[in-house]
């Protein structure tokens, strides 16, 4: 920092740059009273540092075409049937929300609704709409858009999963226009954490003729190409300025090209013709920051996790004398302790990723236990763990107490480099304490068959890849009788008290609107997650991401979409704008 | 012997000598993982460097080189074995036999390879040891890799079938088994040959192909299959020429190969 402020204290001393603060160096002067230099106003060089650190919008040129890739086809424009990572990413940059959450700070933000006031039982939110806002295509907002945008998400012939998020019990979402400017959600049952469910519900026109076309957001969809391209335009009527005033969005288009192919995004972006990749793996990343160092960003570990576990379920095709080992709080403690997550983090990461405590990752501000830890490698501390269950090592095997070698195979979904290698330094890990493992690689429909419908499989290893803050997103993993569930799916009951102390404690925070009951409940399942060790978590991956030395104001972040999450303040350089 | 045959000889027979030393020459073994130095460059402790998990890749080579030079052959002896009884056969007996062959071998290579490869995959035990897996790799692989063969081998045998020199040795009594393994079989010869060749560096590629469909040899075995799949993604080669090893390797071992088996045919 300090070569940067004299660097830039050097410059504006210079000759070029004497005279041009002169306007702002009077008021500065006058303020700190005594100026150290003649001819060297201080003051004037830390207000130009300020402005030059904090804010880049004051030198903000509009105009350009931002160029990055979507990796699959957008299957829909229609923000309520969005379902799909590129869709996603269209609804984001094209949709007009009530409320965002900061992709940055991780906290709700005002958009349309100026405020918002939840009930105290948790069954109703109450919106202030702002006023003189049109949709992309000039009609007016106002509360009856919001509510027709609820009827349809709630539609049950749409199946819209958005609109699933706010299914809390039986009976009818409904809404209620107070006044053109004020509208109230009711909910049939409190709805936990419902103002962060808001940030995925795009705002639709009730009478324009254009339907989903008219949008809110700072861009709108001008061309699609099937199968090649989506060009957005900067939405003329968007209701966001800046500090100066200007309009926002800053860009005039973003051509979003679709591109599966990672290895063709990675050659285009390196010859300039894309200015972002949102999310790329740590060998892309590694052989890019050793050409341009400038152009990668790690933004700390992500939501993501990869994790690892043993099947539980009581009619898998698999010996008893397994199933008893893998049901064993002990022998799962002992694989955790037994596994080197330092190594696992910085060989197949090369250090882009951070030992995993649980089911949240500390990335996540809200909900991460602090109270809470990674497993430290301790193939000792395994070993009494694994004898305490009568395990013993002989000729450097490892023995159950019935004499039983203990050996198992781990699947993993075939062509995950990532997750290969991991498998394989597991492997060596569980060979030290005397345990053999194979290590079979599937491909991923065979994989999803076998881990939940034909459970014949005895460990897994997959990742998890978390979109969503709150832990309503993870119900479908914790509760015993969720799809899931993955160590033993669609129980009836739950199996252990564990298992229903944990069904117990994710329903009482999902009933409750208070997020300190919630906070403590959630807080609960992630300790006995750790106890229990259902799930072995491994890693969380950092978030890396790739931006072009012509994208001026980006600042990647762990979440979704991670380079572009503020790209209504995006800027392209003279250069890239004059040569598009 | 030419001196290309020689050459050829040598080099086959070095790298398969070298191979087999492989215990003595890379004591580190192929699974050992040196985890404080991941994708180094060659040294004194690793000639080629260390792979993704800091194995040494030089004893990975040794030992790939050793299942992969053993293996692949005996694959594409047994699909060319294949190949022979059921093109070559067909082709000499000729007839419905012949277009009864063909529509088989045509069936065989219009499959959904991918497809029956998984099921065979799903069927299989999750539990077997990398060594078995390395038999059950090769043993799908050979019995599997015919069809294209036989497909090359009943047109040639149907060829010979009407030339001049088989008529005549009918018109001088011999027919049956005795004209097939006498007069024709050995002018099927120089196609077996290549049949047999050209099956091997594809069988190795193809191990590499069934490793994402958990069909190749399994971790921590090298072969040169997963070897060569480490050049996926690759831009430069400049930065670590070190890892083209594997692939130099393979390019030698079959030049080699098809200069012993031209001057074989020249001889």
């Amino acid at each position: 920092m300090n070569s940067l402020t004299n660097s830039i204290a050097r410059r504006c001393t210079s000759p070029r740059f004497r005279g041009v603060p002169g306007a702002l160096a009077r008021p500065a002067l006058a303020w700190s009273g005594r100026a150290r230099t003649p001819g060297t106003p201080w003051i004037v060089t830390l207000a130009l540092i300020f402005l030059v650190l904090t804010s880049h919008q004051a030198f903000a040129q509009t105009g350009g075409e931002l160029r990055f890739c979507l990796h699959s086809e957008p299957k829909t424009f229609d923000p309520a049937l969005v379902d799909d990572d590129a869709s996603v990413s269209i609804r984001y940059l094209t949709g007009g929300v009530l409320i965002r959450s900061n992709r940055r700070t991780q906290e709700l933000q005002p958009e349309l609704a100026e405020s918002w006031n939840v009930a105290k039982d948790g069954k109703q939110i109450t919106f202030n709409l702002r006023r003189g806002i049109t949709f992309s295509d000039g009609s007016p907002f106002s509360a009856d858009d919001v509510a027709f945008t609820m009827q349809r998400l709630m539609d049950p012939v749409l199946h819209s999963s958005t609109g699933d998020a706010f299914r809390s019990g039986a009976g009818t979402v409904s809404t209620k226009i107070i006044a053109p400017d004020q509208v109230a959600v009711i909910f049939p049952s409190a709805v936990a954490g419902v103002e962060q469910l808001f940030d995925q519900v795009a705002i639709m026109s009730a009478h324009s003729p254009k339907k989903e076309a008219a949008v809110l957001g700072p861009f709108m969809v001008a061309e699609y190409k099937p199968g090649s391209s989506v060009l957005l335009r900067r939405n003329p009527n968007y209701w966001k300025k800046d500090a100066q005033g200007r309009r926002l969005p800053y860009l005039d288009s973003i051509r979003l090209d679709i591109q599966p192919n990672r290895d063709v995004e990675m050659l285009r972006f390196r010859r300039g013709e894309l200015d972002l990749i949102n999310s790329i793996d740590t060998d892309y990343f590694d052989r890019l920051a050793t050409s341009s160092p400038q152009l990668v960003h790690d933004a700390g570990p992500s939501l993501d996790s990869e994790f690892m576990w043993f099947n539980q379920v009581g009619s898998a095709p698999i010996p008893e004398y397994k199933r008893a080992w893998f049901r064993s709080a002990n022998f799962r403690r002992a694989i955790s302790r037994a596994i080197n997550r330092n190594d696992l983090s910085r060989v197949v990461f090369n250090n882009h990723a951070q030992p995993a405590v649980g089911p949240v990752s500390p990335a996540n501000k809200i909900w991460f236990n602090s109270n809470l830890n990674a497993d430290p490698y301790r193939p000792d501390a395994a070993l009494q763990l694994l004898q305490a269950d009568g395990f013993h090592q002989q000729n450097g095997a490892l023995l159950d107490k019935s004499g039983n070698a203990v050996e198992f195979s781990i699947v993993t979904n075939a062509g995950n480099k990532a997750r290969e290698r991991m498998a394989v330094m597991v492997q060596e890990d569980l060979g030290k304490i005397g345990i053999k493992v194979n290590v079979v690689t599937l491909d991923f429909p065979s994989l999803i068959e076998r881990i939940s419908q034909k459970f014949n499989y005895e460990a897994a290893m997959l990742g998890f890849r978390n979109v969503d803050l709150d832990p309503n997103s993870q119900m479908t993993i914790w509760m015993s009788s969720a799809e899931n569930h993955a160590w033993n799916p669609h129980q009836k009951s739950p199996a252990t008290a564990w298992e229903a102390e944990i069904d117990h404690l994710m329903q009482a925070q999902a009933s409750t609107a208070d997020p300190k009951k919630r906070k403590a409940s959630f807080d609960r399942v992630q300790e006995i997650v750790a106890e229990q060790e259902p799930i072995i978590y491994l890693v969380n991956q950092n978030a890396l991401s790739a931006v072009s030395k012509a994208v001026e104001g980006a600042n990647p972040v762990i979440l979704h979409p991670q380079t572009f999450w503020n790209a209504e303040l995006l800027t392209l350089n003279a250069t890239t704008r004059a040569s598009r | 012997m030419s001196a290309a045959r020689k050459l050829a000889c040598v080099v086959v027979l070095a790298v398969c000598a070298v191979s087999l030393a492989a215990n003595w020459l890379a004591p580190a073994g192929y699974a050992k993982q040196f985890r404080e130095v991941p994708n180094a460059p060659p040294s004194h402790q690793h000639l080629l460097g260390t792979d993704e998990i800091g194995r040494d890749r030089f004893a990975r080579l040794l030992y790939g080189t050793r299942i992969s030079l053993l293996l692949a052959p005996a694959a594409a002896f047994v699909s060319t074995v294949l190949a022979a009884l059921v093109g070559g056969l067909a082709g000499y007996i000729g007839g419905t036999s012949l277009r009864l062959a063909r529509g088989f071998t045509d069936l065989f290579l219009s499959l959904p390879w991918l497809f029956l490869l998984i099921t065979v995959r799903a069927v299989l035990p999750l539990n077997v040891s990398p060594l078995v897996s390395v038999l059950i790799t090769f043993l799908i692989l050979g019995l599997l890799g015919w069809a294209a063969s036989a497909r090359v081998l009943s047109t040639s045998a149907d060829a010979l079938r009407n030339s001049d020199f088989v008529l005549q040795a009918r018109a001088s009594g011999s027919h049956g088994p005795r004209l097939f393994l006498i007069h024709v079989l050995p002018n099927l010869k120089p196609v077996l040959y290549a049949q047999f060749w050209i099956s091997i560096p594809v069988f190795i590629l193809s191990e590499a192909n069934l490793g994402i469909l958990g069909l190749g040899v399994a971790e921590p075995l090298p072969s040169w299959g997963s070897l060569l799949r480490e050049l996926e993604g690759m831009i430069s080669f400049r930065d670590e020429p070190w890892r083209l090893v594997p692939l130099v390797l393979l390019i030698i071992v079959m030049t080699s190969f098809q200069m012993l088996l031209s001057n074989e045919e020249t001889a």
